[in-house]
Order: C-alpha cells, then sequence, then structure tokens
C-alpha cells in the first residue's frame, strides 16, 4: 500500500469560535486517527527523527506501540526519556527537530510525531494511568538538593533526581509552578490542568514544593549549602524582558509580553472583576516581535475583545521566529501582519500619558546579519502612524539577573547568562549547577528540559562522589 | 499559608498586621518591602516591611485602605491566613555613610519609614523625623518614631495637631539652619516626594525617595513597576524601591499610577456591594 503523502489532520476549533474562548484551539488525534498516522512511520533501523529530538525519545518504539494500540506501554516508552509529553506534544517544534529529519518528510510530508506525542499522553492521562505509573521510590535518601525555579528545566531535574533516590526541594518564587508553561502560553495553547497533573506527579514522587520563595532574596544558595543540601540546581528561566528602546515606551498601555501575558495567564485577568488584576486591552493593539511569546500575545488580545490586532515585525514572514503552525492560526484568527515595518517612537496623550499610537517605518531586508538572517534596513522617508491602544513589546528576554547579584562568585556570560558546562550543568561554583534559559537565553521546552536532565545527571555523579558512593 | 498573629487599627483607615513568615523576618532589610495574595484570584499587592521580629519570626506590616485589596486585608483577623506572602524584595536603602540625616513621611509613608529610621539611630547617626497628616486623625506612630529620632517634629494640613502646614515647609527651615545635613529620606505621597525633592535640589542635599509604582511580580520578571531615573529605564522592584530623588521623572510616576483607575475603582465598588450583601445576609 502506499503510503499516504499527508499527515493525517488533526480537527481544531474554527476560527471564529476559538476567537471567542481560551479553550485550547487544537483537539488533538482521536484514537482511528493516531493509528492511520501510526501506520504512516517506516520503523526505519536507523531512525534519523531520533537524532533531532534533543532528549532522544526512542520515536519508531513508541509510534510501534500506538500501532499496536498499547498506548499505555507507549507512554512508558516516552517516559523513559520525556517525562511531559503532554506538554512537549503541543508546544515542541517538532517541525525543527524530529519531523525536518524524518525519512518520509523527503518526498512528503513528514510523520506527525508530535501529534502522536500528544495523542498517547492524553491516552494516559485520560485513561488515569499518570496515578498508576508512579514508581515506589525507597524511603532512605541519598541527600537533600534543592531545585530553584519550576519551569521545565527545574521540573525535569526535580523529577530525575527524585526517580535516582534523592530528597528534593523546589523553591519557586512566584505563588505558581510551571514557569513559562503557567505564565507565559497561554491556557488555549497548553492547559494549565494539564501542567497541574505533571506538577502533581512529581509530588507523588515525593518531590516538595515550596512557592513564594525567591532563592536569593528570601534564602541564598550559600544559606542552602549551610543547612546541608547536597547540590543546588538554578533553573530561573529568562524573565527579564527587553523593552523598544524608542521614545514613548513607558507610557501607560506599554507592556511587556511577559506582563500582559503574566496578567493574563497567572493572574487571569480575563476573568476580571472576578478576578482581582485588570488588564486594559482596547479596540487596537500592536505587538512588536514575531516569535511565539509575540503570537501568544496577539492571540490573547483577540481573545479579550480587540477589534484589530497587527504584528508589527521588521523583517518577511520567512524570518518570523514563532513556530509556522501557529503564525497560521494566529493569520486565521483575525491578526495582520505588518511585515518590514520597524518601531520609531510610541505616541500617547500628554495629559493621561496613554497610548495613542505608534509611529513606525518601512524595512527593507539587506545582508545577511551574525544571526544569518537578513538584517532589515530602514528606507527614509517611509514613516507612518498607526492608531492604537495598546502596545505589546516581544522583542524577547534575557536571563533573570537575581541570582547572579547575589552569588558574584558565579561566573555569568555576555548576555547576563549563567555560565555553565553544556555538557553536565556544572557553573564555576561546585556543587551549582543550572540549565534552561538561565543558561542559554530564551529557547525552548525542550531544550529546557533536556539541560535538567544531563545535570540531574552530572549532580547524582557529584553528591556520590563526594559523599564515596557507589 | 501566612497566619496573621495581631491586628491594630492605626487610624480609621490605617491598619496594622503581625505576619508568620520565619524566612522573611531572618532575611528583611530596612527599606525592602513583601508582595502578599490574599486568596486564589487575588492580586498581589506590595507592601513594605514596616518591622519585623527575628525570634518571633513575624514581620509587621501597615497599611492604607484604598481599594479592593487593602479593603478586603482590612477585613482579615488575628488567626486568619494569607494565601501567599513573598519576600523580602527590592534592595536595602543605601544611606552610604550620611551622618546627619531628615527622615521625611507623610501618610501612610509614617510606617514605610520607620524602619530606616531605626537602623540609622541604631547605627548611631544623628536622625530628624517629620511627619505629616492632612489631619490628626491620619498620624500614628509618633511615640514609636520619637524613640529612635533625636529631634521630631510633627505637621497637620489644617492645624488640628502639632504645626499647621507641610512637612516641607519643617524642612525647609531646617536646612536653612543646618548646613550638616547630609541626606534626607522621603516616604509619603509621590507628590510629597517630588515636593521633597524639588526643594532639597536647592540646597544640594542628598535625597532617597521610595516609590511605589504598579507591580505585579516585584522580582524583576514583568516591568510593570518601570520608572525613569535619571533619563534611564529601571524597575522599581528590583533596582528599588529607593532611588535618588533629584533623578527621578515623577510626572511619569504619576500617570503610570493612574494606569487601571478605572478598573481599580470598579472592583473596589463591586467588592463593597458584595460585602454589604454578605453582612445584610448575616455572614
Ligand atoms: C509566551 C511564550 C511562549 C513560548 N512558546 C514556546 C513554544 O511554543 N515552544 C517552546 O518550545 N518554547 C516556547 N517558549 C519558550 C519556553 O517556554 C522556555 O524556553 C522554557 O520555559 C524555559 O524553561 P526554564 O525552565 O529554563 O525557565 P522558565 O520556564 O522561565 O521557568 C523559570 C522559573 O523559575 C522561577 N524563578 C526565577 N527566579 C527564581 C528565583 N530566584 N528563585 C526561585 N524561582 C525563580 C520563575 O518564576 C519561573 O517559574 C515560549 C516562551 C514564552 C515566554
Ligand atoms: C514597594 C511598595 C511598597 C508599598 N508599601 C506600602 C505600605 O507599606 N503601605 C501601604 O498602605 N501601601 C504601600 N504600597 C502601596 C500599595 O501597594 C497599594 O496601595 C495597594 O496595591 C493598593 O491595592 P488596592 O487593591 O487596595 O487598591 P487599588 O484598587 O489597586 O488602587 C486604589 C488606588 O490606589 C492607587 N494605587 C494602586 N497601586 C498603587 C501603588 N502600588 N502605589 C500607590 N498607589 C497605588 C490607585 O491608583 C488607586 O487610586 C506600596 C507600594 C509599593 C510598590
Ligand atoms: S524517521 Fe520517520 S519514518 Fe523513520 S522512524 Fe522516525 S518517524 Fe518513523
Ligand atoms: S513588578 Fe514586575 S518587574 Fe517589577
Amino acid at each position: 500500500m502506499a503510503i499516504n503523502p499527508k499527515k493525517t489532520d488533526m480537527e481544531k476549533q474554527t476560527p471564529e469560535k476559538r476567537v471567542k474562548n481560551f479553550d485550547e484551539v487544537a483537539l488533538g488525534y482521536k484514537e482511528a486517527e493516531a493509528l492511520t498516522e501510526a501506520a504512516r512511520c517506516l520503523q526505519c533501523k536507523k531512525p534519523l527523527c531520533v537524532d533531532g529530538c534533543p532528549v532522544s525519545i526512542n520515536i519508531p518504539a513508541f509510534i510501534k506501540l500506538v500501532a499496536e494500540k498499547k498506548y499505555n506501554e507507549a507512554a512508558k516508552k516516552i517516559k523513559e526519556t520525556n517525562s511531559l509529553p503532554a506538554v512537549c506534544g503541543r508546544v515542541c517544534p517538532q517541525e525543527e527537530q524530529c519531523e525536518i529529519k524524518c525519512i518520509v518528510g523527503k518526498k512528503n510530508e513528514p510523520v506527525g510525531i508530535g501529534r502522536l506525542e500528544r495523542f498517547v499522553a492524553d491516552a494516559e492521562r485520560e485513561s488515569g494511568n499518570i496515578e498508576k505509573n508512579v514508581v515506589k521510590l525507597p524511603e532512605k535518601k541519598i541527600a537533600k538538593v534543592v531545585i530553584a525555579g519550576s519551569g521545565p528545566a527545574g521540573l525535569t531535574c526535580a523529577g530525575d533526581l527524585a526517580m535516582l533516590g534523592y530528597d528534593v526541594t523546589i523553591y519557586e518564587s512566584l505563588h505558581a509552578t510551571g514557569g513559562v508553561l503557567r505564565y507565559g502560553i497561554p491556557q488555549f495553547r497548553l492547559p494549565k490542568e494539564i501542567l497541574d497533573i505533571e506538577v502533581d506527579y512529581l509530588r507523588k514522587l515525593g518531590v516538595k514544593i515550596i512557592v513564594n520563595v525567591l532563592i536569593g532574596k528570601t534564602i541564598t544558595i550559600p544559606e542552602l549549602f549551610k543547612q546541608g543540601y547536597a547540590a543546588v540546581f538554578v533553573g530561573a528561566g529568562a524573565g527579564l524582558p527587553s523593552f523598544l528602546g524608542v521614545p514613548g515606551e513607558n507610557l501607560s498601555g506599554v507592556y511587556s509580553a511577559n506582563e500582559y501575558l503574566t496578567r493574563i495567564n497567572l493572574m487571569q485577568a480575563y476573568k476580571f472583576p472576578e478576578t482581582d488584576t485588570p488588564v486594559r486591552i482596547g479596540n487596537k493593539v500592536a505587538v512588536v516581535g514575531a516569535g511565539n511569546v509575540a503570537m501568544d500575545a496577539a492571540r490573547c488580545s483577540l481573545r479579550l475583545g480587540a477589534k484589530e490586532v497587527y504584528i508589527v515585525y521588521r523583517r518577511s514572514e520567512e524570518e518570523m521566529p514563532a513556530r509556522k503552525e501557529e503564525i497560521e492560526n494566529a493569520v486565521e484568527e483575525g491578526v495582520k501582519l505588518h511585515i518590514l515595518t520597524a518601531p520609531v517612537e510610541v505616541l500617547g496623550d500628554e495629559k493621561t500619558g496613554r497610548v495613542k499610537g505608534m509611529k513606525v517605518i518601512k524595512c527593507k531586508l539587506g545582508e545577511p546579519d551574525a544571526s544569518g538572517r537578513r538584517r532589515p534596513v530602514i528606507i527614509p522617508g517611509s514613516e507612518y502612524v498607526m492608531e492604537l491602544d495598546t502596545v505589546v513589546s516581544a522583542i524577547g528576554q534575557s536571563p533573570n539577573p537575581l541570582i547572579p547579584q547575589s552569588m558574584p562568585e558565579l561566573k555569568i556570560g555576555k548576555w547576563g547568562n549563567i555560565v555553565t558546562d553544556e555538557t553536565t550543568g556544572e557553573t564555576s561554583v561546585p556543587g551549582v549547577y543550572a540549565g534552561g534559559d538561565i543558561a542559554t537565553g530564551a529557547a525552548t521546552v525542550i531544550a529546557a528540559m533536556g539541560a535538567g536532565k544531563r545535570a540531574a545527571k552530572s549532580m547524582d555523579a557529584y553528591i556520590k562522589a563526594k559523599l564515596k558512593i557507589n | 499559608m501566612f497566619k496573621i498573629i495581631k491586628r491594630e487599627d492605626v487610624s480609621d483607615t490605617v491598619k496594622l498586621i503581625e505576619v508568620e513568615a520565619p524566612l522573611i523576618a531572618s532575611s528583611a532589610k530596612s527599606g525592602q518591602f513583601v508582595v502578599l495574595r490574599l486568596k486564589e484570584g487575588g492580586e498581589r499587592v506590595p507592601l513594605t516591611i514596616a518591622d519585623k521580629d527575628k525570634k518571633k519570626g513575624t514581620v509587621t506590616i501597615v497599611f492604607q485602605v484604598v481599594g479592593k485589596s487593602t479593603i478586603e486585608l482590612a477585613s482579615f483577623k488575628v488567626g486568619d491566613s494569607i494565601k501567599d506572602l513573598l519576600g523580602p524584595l527590592g534592595k536595602a536603602t543605601d544611606f552610604a555613610g550620611a551622618k546627619n540625616i531628615v527622615c521625611v513621611a507623610g501618610g501612610v509613608g509614617i510606617a514605610e519609614i520607620y524602619p530606616e529610621v531605626k537602623e540609622l539611630h541604631e547605627e548611631g547617626k544623628i536622625v530628624t523625623t517629620i511627619i505629616g497628616a492632612r489631619n490628626k486623625a491620619l498620624l500614628f506612630f509618633e511615640e514609636e518614631l520619637k524613640a529612635v529620632s533625636d529631634a521630631m517634629h510633627v505637621t497637620t494640613d489644617d492645624g488640628s495637631y502639632g504645626r499647621k502646614g507641610f512637612v516641607s515647609d519643617v524642612l525647609k527651615e531646617l536646612l536653612e539652619k543646618d548646613k550638616t545635613i547630609d541626606l534626607v529620606v522621603a516616604v509619603g505621597p509621590v507628590i510629597m516626594m517630588k515636593v521633597v525633592s524639588d526643594l532639597t535640589k536647592n540646597y544640594n542635599v542628598r535625597t532617597i525617595v521610595s516609590l511605589n509604582p504598579i507591580m505585579l511580580d516585584a522580582t524583576g520578571m514583568c516591568g510593570a513597576c518601570r520608572v525613569t531615573v535619571g533619563g534611564k529605564t529601571l524597575f522599581g522592584c528590583v533596582d528599588g524601591p529607593s532611588f535618588d530623588g533629584h533623578q527621578v521623572d515623577f510626572g511619569e510616576l504619576i500617570k503610570r499610577l493612574n494606569q487601571f483607575k478605572d478598573e481599580e475603582k470598579n472592583s473596589a465598588e463591586i467588592y463593597k456591594l458584595k460585602c454589604r450583601e454578605c453582612r445584610e445576609n448575616g455572614h
């Protein structure tokens, strides 16, 4: 039988319907669809897809288990290397990781690995098997360790260390766990219930999770060592937002994407005044930037009643860093792309200090820059004014400086990132490990998880060597 | 959960609570603050650590009832718990070797300035404290501050107590008389901090103000709290809350503080209405 050239479609809420709610957009495969898609996998002897996966999931093996309808076994197979499949199946950029390498993709569309991963994780959860899959761990622990930050890097590191027999405590500065998965990525892309179940799973493994503790302020890393912790993993993320650097950036109605999304997702401003945190959207919103963060901010704006939402981006559509799928979703929902356009000044009302508009200028593409993407060059005299109520700056975040500031001996790099050995997560301070966005700058969920995993392994080796256990 | 072990009405509109928070109590320094969230769905509210007791493991917070969250907090009783409490946040105030200091406070700033006056006093500095309020009923902490100050001045706008006039009037006299004053610390309403900063600029006396921009996470993650200081955008929660008063763009701060005024009003009105209903229903 010839292979179906196309990926099996996954049902989505229609654009007209979904812009009016915060429910998940993509609805996931039903069993029949998953089986059809699983049958497209060639079960390669030398699977190229696995090379593309940052945590080397045994992709053909789990797909085979799907084809055999052994969904719980498939989930266990994925979880050998990836503890958050329900999250990754939804937000990983598979199109540039595993799927881009898939052999089927050479002539046809690649196997829908991400969709299958999501299907397996959802099947495990819906059948109540996550609970049953909790392993019983020995009461006696090897040593105490601390994880600073509960984003994907911290959660993964915590899970692995718990499995290895450690007494693990996660300290999180916000009042809720999950990092960007909670405060950044919106409900309609990653339902928070899924995250809650994953975090709960860690608790069942014996991981203690304490929120409202800001490492570096509430308690410092040297103090933790004094309390008898054997090692610390820092997964504090890239929380420091960048602003536009143009006049008017502090007018009321100019938000960083972090503020905007935190108000909406973490503080649930979309339920205001039922909840206490407001957000003011207005009728016309411009989001500057074109990454996943920008798409999320733009799509939230529509759902909160904005009439016109623009993405303002200084390069062309091709260079947009967001996932293709999310750009398509945004455009389907009515987000308008102002490409090759750069902000010049945010304009405001003299008296109230509130945003009225934004002066922008047209650009064209020049020579490639350091990032390999073609550099935007402004076209003199092409300025025009966009009428706006709200401007969201989604042009990037850098590593959170609080922990390095509280620990001068911790070596930091050019971008304020904690310098680590990429393969071990070691920092310049013995016993202190770091990984995820705090070490690399803003990257991906799966890269953060991979870093958490590698750090867990080397922390285990470090502690055992120190305690002379083998 | 963080249990309230003491609660006082400092005045009609200013309340004091002492809360169990051992980790915060053991690391807090003067000028730092906490963020609290009363319950699920609540907002994150920044409040200054007015005092701490390391032994008991408690921090004291003094707050003015102004909107939804502070109205609700005022209804909490001894034994009730606050859902989330994070701190200590911000940088400790850096007095940089000053010897003869005038501390000026207005409104709820009177409570916020207390730990700073106390610290300076304990370090053996000369501290003169000026406090002011609209009228006598709004004044508090006079005795507490007197105990840790070398000299004390009290003003009321209407003359109902102490000297009639503004705190800045007294400050001006002091600056005229005593040329050894090398630092002024001002905490209170934005407009008062602006007036004080404008005044001290004429005398070339370094001035620290404690800013209160709208905050969200209060850990440097969102930029809601940004203020312009010396032409640069800084974050109130991590770079402050104390800044050089001569460098602060107060006009921008005032505008940014009004950002959600309509929403805040709306939220407080709804809450008051609900409260009335629940009282009428005997809850
Ligand atoms: C809006 C948005 C959309 C995104 N979409 C995608 C996507 O579709 N796909 C994808 O792969 N990636 C996406 N990303 C990127 C991805 O979310 C991040 O790369 C990833 O979350 C990084 O994980 P982390 O664990 O390093 O840090 P984070 O997720 O940032 O978590 C860090 C945690 O540490 C806490 N913390 C910080 N400092 C301290 C401290 N001192 N003490 C205690 N706790 C502290 C923080 O509160 C936070 O909870 C997106 C990012 C954003 C902002
Ligand atoms: C670092 C810091 C320390 C603070 N310390 C104290 C303190 O010790 N005691 C105290 O009473 N207050 C303090 N504040 C102010 C306090 O956070 C606000 O009064 C509180 O958030 C109001 O919440 P609400 O829901 O009751 O009122 P809202 O409904 O949020 O606001 C009601 C009114 O207060 C104004 N407002 C809102 N947020 C602030 C703010 N951050 N600062 C000033 N006015 C605001 C609004 O413009 C509005 O007019 C501090 C603020 C900061 C940033
Ligand atoms: S490369 Fe494609 S076809 Fe081959 S094993 Fe991986 S998913 Fe299956
Ligand atoms: S309150 Fe979010 S950065 Fe200061």
